[in-house]
């Protein structure tokens, strides 16, 4: 089983979210898919035990017997080569590792070589957590894959739970693809209102089920209480703002281990969640 | 004004466009402009190419290098070129001239090139 926590909007809580139900969720799996900006790693103080890199893999055409046929630009989806007559320019940015140029290059002059991207970390967390995370090499633009290979981590007898990056883009949906539940985090904000509606329609597009989580609650937001009635969305959980939760969030220490006050809600989110899987299972 | 100096000024140029005519608007963009217009300017006679990257999800700005390149330009006018783009032009041996609004005509940006 498999539940990711995304959000649209950063800074909403997703990694105390996920950090606190692999605290509370026994032989759990964390696996920190936000690679450009992982930090679940400092609430969940894992010890690691191994490290590995991730590389992609890049054309590389031998120049002395290229004829400059144009024929690896031609079946280029994503206009990574550029013919000069002379030479042939590879934009590695822009490069998805397709294999194609190599597959179809007449001349057979094109091999692949390979381009550390990140690394991914494992180690254990809480005694029995396995905590998984991918850590982006600055500048790689090559994000999905990373998170890729970070999930292919998840142990499917267990629960295993997804940090995914903020956004809607590319790196969100390839976190939170094939999850069985997603919960989104957000606050009772316009902005957080904003960047739920973008999740939503994502989700709703992929066809995840989901909820929603509203962190930092210190007031009714009259147009995300309309929005979340008028779309059925459930609000599985509200966590109160409390001044003491951020300021231990602030110190690297995961709320709930310093008020276990707080661990009751998140015990009821993960049953709630557990329960609506069985219903679908069902359905 | 010395010898090698003139030789530019007899080579074809690109100029990024919003139509197919030399009464067509210059176009800021150019990876996505509509249309390469490529001018003789001794003759001022043209070729007008549509630009096929306008739609492209990616890699515009390389691609409408290359095809300029392949078309013989040696100058190009335009608004803005990016990063990539620039760096296949360099490589191209294209001369970038580049800040031209898009109010412009083309045949008057081609005649402000010249005039210069």
């Amino acid at each position: 089983m498999i539940i990711s926590i995304a959000s649209g909007k950063g800074g909403t809580g997703k990694t105390t979210v996920a950090a606190s139900l692999a605290s509370i969720i026994p032989e759990s799996v964390y696996l920190d898919c936000d690679v450009e900006e992982p930090n679940g790693h400092l609430l969940l103080k894992p010890e690691f035990n191994s490290e590995e890199r991730v590389e992609k893999n890049l054309p590389e055409i031998n120049r002395d017997k290229c004829t400059f046929c144009g024929k690896c630009l031609e079946v280029c989806e994503f206009n990574a080569l550029i013919n000069l007559g002379s030479e042939i320019i590879l934009f590695e940015e822009m490069c998805h590792s397709c294999g194609a140029c190599v597959h179809f290059c007449p001349s057979k002059i094109i091999t692949e070589i390979s381009k550390e991207i990140g690394i991914i970390r494992k180690g254990i967390a809480d005694g029995n957590v396995l905590f998984v995370d991918g850590v982006l090499n600055i500048g790689e633009v090559s994000v999905p894959p990373l998170i890729k290979e970070v999930k292919k981590n998840i142990v499917e007898s267990k629960l295993n739970i997804i940090d995914s990056p903020p956004g809607t883009s590319c790196s969100m949906l390839e976190a939170v693809r094939e999850s069985d539940f997603c919960i989104l985090v957000t606050e009772s904000t316009p902005f957080g209102l904003n960047d739920l509606k973008l999740a939503v329609d994502v989700l709703k597009t992929i066809k995840v089920p989901f909820g929603v989580v509203i962190n930092k609650y210190a007031k009714s937001f009259i147009q995300m209480e309309k929005y979340l009635f008028n779309n059925g969305i459930e609000v599985l959980l509200k966590i109160e703002f409390d001044r003491r939760f951020a300021e231990a969030y602030s110190e690297g220490i995961l709320p709930l281990n310093k008020y276990p006050e707080l661990k009751a809600g998140f015990i009821e989110l993960h049953q709630k969640i557990m329960k609506k899987m069985e219903i679908e299972k069902i359905g | 004004m010395s010898n090698q100096d003139k030789s530019d000024k007899s080579d074809k140029i690109a100029v990024t466009s919003t139509g197919g005519s030399m009464d067509a608007i210059l176009s800021e963009q150019f990876g996505r402009c509509q249309y390469f217009l490529i001018v003789d300017p001794g003759t001022m006679k043209f070729e007008a190419f549509s630009n096929l990257g306008e739609q492209m999800q990616s890699g515009a700005g390389p691609k409408a290098a290359e095809l300029i390149i392949s078309k013989g330009a040696k100058v190009l006018i335009t608004g803005h070129v990016g990063d990539k783009a620039a760096e296949v032009l360099n490589k191209g041996g294209i001369k970038i001239i580049d800040g031209y609004k898009g109010t412009i005509k083309i045949k008057d940006a081609v005649q402000l090139y010249l005039s210069k």
